[in-house]
């Protein structure tokens, strides 16, 4: 091997994979570990609230890479391994146990972990939250047909989770504190249709509930609301955010604020560490300030970013935010982070459950929400990258070819 | 391959098809994509090769599909996969137009 520098990546995630995968693609030659603490290869998280939970799919088919592919690559992977420490003067890495591993350069995938909820009984047996493929298998053992099942929490996590719950036969309830669902990522208007959509489906939403205490004998049997109202139920699944895991790189002084400070390569304040995915506070360039996102396609594409950024081949990233929800047969599609718009434009009819809003901000694409229909969303992220001038009207005129939009 | 393992199938009328809106066909169990690009057809795998998704619900852009679910890029002429998070391509396949009649010519063995 030429070259004999030694690249270590923390956390065996989506994002910590496309970094170990990228310095592979770019062509370097030297040594690449990548250390998880989850017993598991890199795989997808969307299909934990979903096809995962539902038993639709095997745990390794939720991998990005199979361990063949790791190992052709020459990517060396060390699972059930927690690193406790990170010592930037010796520019090495110390695991649980003591052992020591020296970098040439670091990469920081650490991801998130779940907010808990601080209430009594919350650490009863059939308590559960979701953010792991541990985390998902533990519920699918847990759920029974007929069960009723308390989502706490009426974000995407527990929408999605409700969803699956109701599939698999459990009588879902979602308590949601604040008076509409998805409130930090939808307008009032996408919130009233996924009320709506989600209790045509059997789902039973209470809005502006809270939750006062979990009790049980030995094992969840029932919450009880502020008013001292019960509900039986045998399984609870609370999503209500994630908290991203800063301790290592802030204990090694690097710059934090609400995750690792890195630029728009991926770099933090140490040249020879990069970080990527939801650990992450960076900038974007294309909405004008800095961010921390949560998301599928930022995992992948940060995590490339960095990978090219450890080969001083570093490219400035910036992308318009994109996500997706799958609940029922709703397939929900979101662009950019929309803050203050003027107007909004409908196309097509909420009612029939396919359609997609736009946000307007002066004549611009400021963000979008679709649902069952992916392609238009697609041709707003074009519009609203190129910055293009459209206008409320059209966009809602179901005449309008929304390709033709983006050509003139 | 040589020709004579492969069989033509009627999918599709060449109006059925334009450079915006690809269509989807079957053949047996195969899902076929089918692409107007600068004029030409083009046949290729129709599921995204990263998760289960119709390409042809997808974006065309510059002479490639994008999947409607992840985002994964591909040439519509060769399949390549382009970008993240798909790494496997999209299997093409041969085309030929018969009077309106747009032909796909899959392998006998797999009809």
């Amino acid at each position: 091997m030429s070259d004999d520098r030694t690249f270590v990546i923390i956390g065996a995630s989506q994002a910590g994979g496309w970094v170990a995968q990228t310095l592979r693609n770019e062509g370097f030659e030297g040594k690449v570990i990548l250390i998880g603490e989850e017993p598991y290869l890199p795989y997808e998280r969307p299909p934990l609230s979903k096809a995962a939970l539902l038993g639709e799919v095997t745990v390794d088919s939720t991998y990005f890479w199979q361990q063949e592919a790791l190992d052709e690559a020459n990517i060396e992977v060390r699972l059930n391994t927690r690193v406790t420490a990170i010592d930037r003067d010796a520019k090495e890495i110390e695991i649980e146990g003591g052992d020591r591993i020296a970098y040439d350069k670091l990469a920081i995938t650490t991801g998130a972990r779940v907010r808990k909820l601080p209430i009594e009984g919350a650490d009863l047996p059939g308590v559960f939250y979701l953010r792991t493929m541990e985390d998902t298998l533990a519920i699918r053992a847990a759920v029974k047909d007929g069960a009723t099942a308390m989502i706490v929490g009426g974000g995407w996590i527990g929408l999605e989770c409700a969803a699956t719950l109701t599939k698999l036969g459990c009588k879902s309830i979602v308590v949601e504190a604040a008076d509409r669902l998805c409130g930090r990522a939808v307008t009032p208007e996408i919130s009233d249709w996924m009320y709506k959509f989600h209790t045509e489906h059997g789902v039973d939403v209470r809005l502006s509930t809270g939750i006062e205490k979990f009790e049980g004998n030995g094992q969840l049997e029932r919450v009880v609301l502020p008013g001292g109202d019960t509900i039986d139920c045998s399984i609870a699944v609370v999503g209500i955010g994630v908290i991203p895991n800063v301790e290592l790189a802030q204990d090694a002084g690097l710059e934090i604020d609400n995750g690792i400070v890195v630029d728009e390569c991926a770099r933090t304040s140490d040249p020879d560490i990069v970080a990527a995915g939801d650990v992450t506070n960076h900038p974007n360039d294309l909405l004008g300030r800095r961010i921390r996102l949560e998301s599928y396609e930022n995992a992948q594409n940060q995590g490339i970013t960095a990978g090219k950024a450890m080969l001083d081949k570093a490219e400035p990233y910036s992308e318009i935010p994109w996500f997706w929800s799958d609940q029922f047969d709703a397939n929900l599609q979101m662009i950019g982070l929309p803050q203050d718009w003027d107007e909004t434009a409908t196309r097509g009819d909420e009612a029939s459950n396919e359609f997609v809003t736009f946000y307007l901000k002066d004549g611009i694409i400021d963000g979008a929400i679709s649902v069952n229909n992916p392609r238009d969303l697609r041709v707003g992220k074009r519009l609203m990258q190129g910055k293009k001038q459209v206008t409320a009207a059209e966009l809602v005129d179901p005449e309008t070819k929304m390709q033709a939009l983006l050509k003139r | 391959m040589s020709d004579a393992n492969i069989e033509f199938h009627a999918v599709a009328t060449t109006a059925e098809v334009t450079e915006d809106e690809p269509k989807a066909v079957s053949i047996g169990r195969m899902d076929i994509g089918i692409y107007k690009l600068d004029g030409e057809f083009y046949a290729i795998d129709d599921i995204c090769t990263h998760a289960y998704a119709c390409m042809t619900d997808g974006y065309i852009d510059d002479g490639q599909i994008e999947c409607p679910l992840h985002g994964a890029c591909f040439d519509i002429k060769t399949g390549k996969a382009l970008t993240a998070p798909a790494t496997i391509d999209l299997r093409p396949y041969e085309v030929k137009v018969e009077g309106d009649q747009i032909m796909v010519g899959v392998p006998k063995a797999e009809d």
